[in-house]
């Protein structure tokens, strides 16, 4: 346990000094917010239960997106530039048990995800009129953790079949970024999408963390307001990210011909 | 308690490639042995099934009288490793990195005992990525010795010193073998193997080709080299190489004679120059070096001109 938590801070310590990772985990969201409100503005329209402001349902968007590119996104590219310096390897050497490092990439990302939707979501209550009601804390709580949870396993999975940092970082936003567009992420109102988008939505899992999450922060919803089918399409992304990743995980630096990395000695099979 | 490290009949393919092929040795604790040989002629490969990194084909490898390939923590707490494929995490200070790795030892050498042995005070609280090669490999042997290693594993572990660091290098390999440890040395550098290695194994295709001390290596070369340069004006030297025993190279007014008989074949040479009147340029008798061995070892290996201290391309 103390090696787990050591392993979460170091991880940490790691993420402070990569500024560009927390630049686009944590600024870039919270820019989009300021951004939308600017843009599309943050009209208040008429309920049953009052006037609620349009950045009520951008921002629990937002806050998902930031959570999905941390876990996503940022175990992917993580793990996949590690392994290419050698890095994983080195670990594989020590007695350090593997799970546990992995378990700390996954806590220090869940950790970030955790900052990136708590600011997300005070930004939005102290700047835009944002609504948290207490008795649905809880449902954000648990669609946070079952989220990122999913998204961390997507990205174990991103890093087992990205062998390398050239590959991890278009797969990562070539798969995120569209899938924020068809994920009532960026366009949270469901304007007339083709059925084919929205039935490609509902086959991913962003959506399903988006409208969980933004259901619990819906002024419209009841208390405790828990979307139990689309947490349970999470697990089910949960469960392919960890099989893939168990699967095929590597801890060896992949061989690139032309090209090394600091002293990186491939190893194939001699000519 | 077996030796340190006992290797029988290893064998490893990759696909079709036969990259190690029935090799056999034993390190006991206290010794230094290296693996020498081209690249591609298998030593990294026997080193990472032994630290547990790669699987093996078939034979039998035994660590601190355990299997590698099904070790967990527990042997991984006993062993050191310095590889030249692994890095460390660049944001990290040296400090840092030390204190991390560290921690996952039960027996752990003191960081600052650490720096201070691998003279990077200097350089504890910069980041690893601001450091030089040197200084790299130098905090990779820090961290190949955090936890009190019983066996060491060191591929090539002074590619990229200078000299001078390269010389600090070995009088810290020669130390651990005084604490009774094993060390298992790979390189490509004769004059390492040779200044630190209590045995060689010359490796080639897989196989290994000749083993002993160092001594005991050049000896399979005969017992020495006589070379020296005749005069312009002296006409051929067949007359006088006739009766010479040793295998004799001639280039020109150059000529080397490989003998295991060179008090004899001395006296003929020298008497037949002092006879006429002249002197033998340059003559020189000297033991052959483990470079002229090795050389003629690998010769088969080496001819697609994979050089001795050839680049980095692959091992």
């Amino acid at each position: 346990m103390r090696t787990l938590w050591r392993c979460v801070r170091m991880q940490n310590r790691i993420f402070w000094r990569t500024p560009v990772a927390a630049f686009f985990t944590l600024v870039f969201p919270i820019l989009m917010l300021v951004l939308f409100t600017a843009i599309f503005g943050n009209d208040a329209f008429d309920t049953v239960y009052g006037r609620v402001n349009s950045s009520q349902f951008y921002t629990p968007g937002l806050a998902v997106f930031a959570a999905a590119s941390s876990t996503y996104t940022g175990i992917g590219i993580n793990l996949a530039s590690r392994r290419e310096l050698g890095i994983l390897k080195r670990v594989r050497g020590t007695p350090i048990p593997p799970w546990i490092y992995l378990g700390g990439v996954v806590l220090s990302a869940v950790w970030v995800a955790a900052l990136g939707v708590v600011a997300m979501v005070v930004l939005g209550v102290a700047a835009y009129g944002v609504n948290v009601e207490a008795a649905k804390v809880p449902a954000m709580v648990v669609t946070f953790v079952v989220g990122s949870a999913s998204f961390a396993a997507l990205g174990l999975a991103l890093a087992s079949v990205a062998r390398s940092v050239a590959m991890a970082v278009p797969t990562a936003n070539a798969t995120l970024l569209p899938l924020a567009f068809i994920s009532n992420i960026f366009v949270p109102f469901g304007s007339e999408t083709p059925a084919w988008l929205d039935l490609l939505g509902n086959i991913f899992p962003l959506k399903h963390f988006g409208l969980a999450f933004g259901e619990a922060m819906n002024p419209l919803s009841d208390a405790p307001a828990f979307e139990w089918h689309r947490l349970g399409v999470l697990l089910i992304w949960l469960a392919v990210g960890a099989a893939v990743a168990a699967w095929k995980f590597s801890w060896e630096p992949p061989v690139i011909s032309g090209r090394s990395s600091r002293r990186r000695r491939t190893q194939p099979a001699p000519a | 308690m077996g030796p340190a490290v006992a290797v029988s009949e290893l064998v490893k393919d990759y696909g079709a490639v036969r990259a190690v092929d029935g090799v056999s040795f034993e390190v006991e604790r206290g010794e230094v042995f290296a693996l020498l040989g081209p690249n591609g002629a298998g030593k990294s490969t026997i080193v990472e099934i032994l630290e547990g990194h790669r699987t093996r084909t078939a034979g039998t490898a035994l660590v601190l009288d355990t299997d590698p390939s099904s070790a967990g923590a527990s042997f991984r707490d006993r062993i050191g490793i310095v590889l030249q494929s692994s890095g460390i995490d660049p944001e990290l200070t040296v400090r840092e990195a030390i204190d991390y790795y560290g921690a996952a030892y039960s027996r752990r050498v003191p960081t600052g005992e650490l720096i201070e042995l691998v003279e990077l005070d200097e350089k504890a609280d910069a980041r690893i990525s601001t450091l030089s090669g040197g200084q790299q490999r130098r905090i990779d042997m820090a961290l190949g010795l955090v936890g009190d290693p019983e066996v060491v594993f060191l591929d090539e572990p002074t590619t990229g010193f200078d000299p001078a660091a390269r010389r600090r290098g070995w009088e810290l390999v020669e130390r651990l073998a005084s604490q009774q440890r094993a060390v298992l040395l790979t390189t490509h550098y004769l004059d390492e193997a040779e200044h630190l290695a209590d045995r060689v194994a010359v490796l080639a295709q897989g196989r290994i080709v000749a083993e002993g001390t160092p001594a005991e290596l050049r000896a399979r070369a005969g017992s020495a080299l006589i070379r020296f340069a005749v005069p312009d004006r002296v006409e051929p030297v067949s007359d006088l190489l006739a009766p010479v025993s040793g295998d004799i190279v001639g280039r020109g007014r150059h000529v080397e004679i490989t003998t295991d008989t060179p008090t004899a074949d001395l006296a003929q040479v020298t008497g037949w120059a002092a006879e006429r009147g002249f002197e033998l340029e340059g003559l020189t008798v000297t033991t052959p070096s483990l470079e002229d061995v090795y050389l003629s070892l690998v010769a088969d290996d080496v001819n697609d001109a994979a050089s001795l201290d050839g680049g980095d391309s692959q091992t």
